[in-house]
């Protein structure tokens, strides 16, 4: 039983514009260590604390940024499988994804996509009161988490490949491929200890994007985007770097 | 540049700044600078002469000559120079760069933006008077300009200060949770063109590369897609972002500059220093006036007065916890600066609970030189000793 603690950070709303984290004393966890509620603890605490609230709060979101939907290099690659592969173990798990940090003006699809002008729009449009951010980078998700944390009653989650975030109820830090498994495993024991009945089932597709065929799809289907995805003359691409 | 770069070995900040063995060199700051460039891996300098800065930006330019700084070139203007500054680095290099006063002024709107920009870099600065009349002496109001716009600030007080701080601010300022400039102010000419002793490790060890992938925002080289992720982000976009973000993003960077001080532990040992940490009587200073002040405790110390010393190497973040701890017991508290608006004095009341024990001053300003026997006034004035005033004609 983990002793009881100030809990600093918590679901909002905490108010029109409140103190950033960091003003109110919370700092960043050592390496091996995760912040909960603004405290410093021992990981398996904080990944029980977050595996409960994606379990038991009204639905749970995974927001996956570019560094884990953009597929240019082998580690994001496998960061994204491990990402699928926790959300097929959530019940009723959504994923929308935050796939740039610009502004969508002028009106985002809040069932489409995450964006960091205006995250809180999104959140409140899905009535999501769990969500996980992982694979954003670390000034946009500190935005991001901000403002969640302002005007939203969202229990948030960061899984950081860095040092973690101080807004975020839950935060992980160093957080690649094998510890997105890891957090699975623990989800799975404290589904199992709630009694949560689930089978593994991947969430639904994003409603507004259209269907991908990949049998027949062509660079040229990503418009302004294809040429970053048409090798150079006489290049062979395997793996980059 | 040289063709063939110079022997260096890589080896870790940590290794480079608290344990390679060091040999005492006797150097000028403006030379402190150089040195410590020749060791921090820099791929590009870049900025426009104005004295006192003049000489230190030519000694790195001869370390591109030789082939220690990959790029460098003078920008027309500084304006130009840290404009430039910033793409440099938000194309993935570390770069450098350096100016004085009135150049500093002309550069402060692109300085102040890098912050915001998340733009990890250092700049030295060699302070000088910059308001009119025209002089290039030293006088370290231009500071005063620097602290309110999340840039990391730490203030020199001697050519060893400006090695230390220097290379250390490559690693402060790169870090993934900082990633905010360091600026490495010094007196112009009282530590730039003076020598002294400095502890320098060999010079054939130098920083990892730096890596622009370990950054909290994306680089700009077009390799996460979309390509257009940084063009089109709301920072250059202020018509299209909301009111929110704009607050959330301040918030971001003075949380940026807070985490700074974790890592000026880490580096340089803590934001301050205390000599005779029992005194009642403090002198609290930055800079060449905390040498000033080193000598003025030193002397009542002869003479048998308890007086301690605060030296503040961190103005920002400002280590307001250790000067309201360092301070709780003390009944006086004398300031000595180089500047006439006393940004010094002012931080140090902001802190501590009973801001009355505050002198303010001594203060020269103008280029005048900061004589010890300034600040003895103040503290026999605070000790209640009655020194009679001899006049010599």
């Amino acid at each position: 039983m983990a002793e009881e603690r100030e809990k600093i950070i918590v679901p909002g709303p905490a108010g029109y514009n409140p103190q950033p984290a960091m003003f109110l004393g919370v700092d960043l966890p050592p390496p091996g260590k995760a912040l909960l509620y603004g405290q410093v603890v021992d990981e398996e605490e904080a990944m029980r604390e977050a595996a409960k609230a994606m379990l038991t709060r009204k639905n749970p979101t995974i927001f996956p940024g570019p560094l884990v939907l953009w597929g240019w290099n082998a580690g994001a690659m496998e960061k994204a499988k491990a990402v699928l592969e926790l959300a097929e173990e959530i019940p009723n798990c959504r994923i929308i994804p935050m796939p740039d940090y610009r502004p969508k003006y002028p009106k985002i699809d809040p069932e489409a996509e995450i964006n960091p002008n205006h995250p809180n729009l999104t959140i409140l449009h899905n009535k999501i009161e769990a969500c996980i951010f992982v694979g954003v980078h670390c000034h946009y998700a500190n935005l991001s988490l901000r403002m969640i944390r302002a005007g939203t009653n969202c229990f948030t989650i960061a899984l950081c490949a860095e040092m973690g975030h101080e807004d975020a109820m839950v935060s992980l830090r160093d957080v690649h491929a094998d510890e997105i498994r890891r957090f699975k495993e623990v989800l799975i024991e404290v589904r199992n200890q709630l009694g949560i009945e689930w089978t593994p089932t991947p969430p639904p597709e994003n409603p507004s994007l259209p269907k991908e065929e990949f049998q027949t799809i062509s660079p040229w289907d990503f418009g302004e985007y294809a040429s970053l995805l048409i090798p150079r003359r006489g290049e062979v691409v395997e793996e980059t770097e | 540049m040289s063709d063939q770069r110079p022997e260096q070995k890589v080896v870790e900040p940590e290794y480079l700044l608290k344990e390679a063995p060091r040999e005492k060199k006797f150097i000028t700051g403006s030379q402190a600078f150089a040195e410590a460039i020749k060791r921090a891996n820099v791929d590009i300098a870049i900025a426009y002469p104005i004295t006192p800065q003049s000489e230190t930006m030519h000694l790195v330019g001869d370390l591109y000559a030789q082939g220690y700084v990959k790029d460098y070139y003078r920008a027309e203007e500084e304006y130009g120079a840290m404009s430039a500054i910033a793409g440099a680095v938000r194309g993935g290099a570390r770069a450098f760069s350096a100016t004085s006063g009135p150049g500093l002024l002309r550069g402060l709107e692109a300085i102040v933006s890098w912050p915001g920009h998340r733009i990890p870099v250092v700049l030295g600065v060699m302070t000088r008077v910059v308001n009119a009349p025209l002089s290039i002496q030293p006088d370290n109001v231009e500071i005063a300009y620097l602290l309110h716009s999340g840039l990391i600030v730490l203030h020199a007080e001697n050519q060893q200060d400006v090695f230390d701080f220097t290379l250390a601010g490559f690693a402060i300022s790169e870090k993934v949770d900082v990633y905010i400039p360091v600026v490495v102010p010094t007196e112009g000419f009282f530590v730039t063109h003076a020598k002294g002793y400095v502890e320098l490790p060999p010079e054939d060890l130098k920083l990892p590369p730096r890596d622009p992938y370990k950054a909290p925002v994306p680089p700009t080289d077009c390799e996460i897609p979309p390509a257009r992720i940084q063009r089109d982000a709301p920072v250059q976009k202020s018509n299209f972002m909301s009111y929110l973000i704009h607050a959330v993003w301040q918030q971001e960077i003075w949380s940026a500059n807070k985490r700074a001080m974790k890592w000026i532990y880490h580096y340089l040992g803590g934001p301050i220093e205390i000599v005779n940490p029992d005194a009642e009587i403090f002198v609290v200073a930055s800079g060449c006036a905390a040498a000033q002040g080193r000598e003025a405790q030193r002397y009542a110390e002869q003479e048998g007065l308890n007086v301690g010393l605060i030296k503040i190497k961190s103005i920002r973040p400002f280590p307001e916890k250790e000067v309201r701890e360092a301070l709780k017991n003390a009944k006086a508290v004398i300031v000595p600066e180089h500047n006439i608006v006393g940004w010094l004095a002012k931080e140090v009341k902001a802190v501590i609970p009973n801001s009355g024990i505050v002198v303010d001053g001594p203060r020269v300003y103008g280029g005048m030189t900061l004589p010890v026997e300034l600040i003895m006034e103040e503290i026999y004035k605070a000790a209640g000793v009655k020194k009679e005033k001899k006049t010599v004609v």
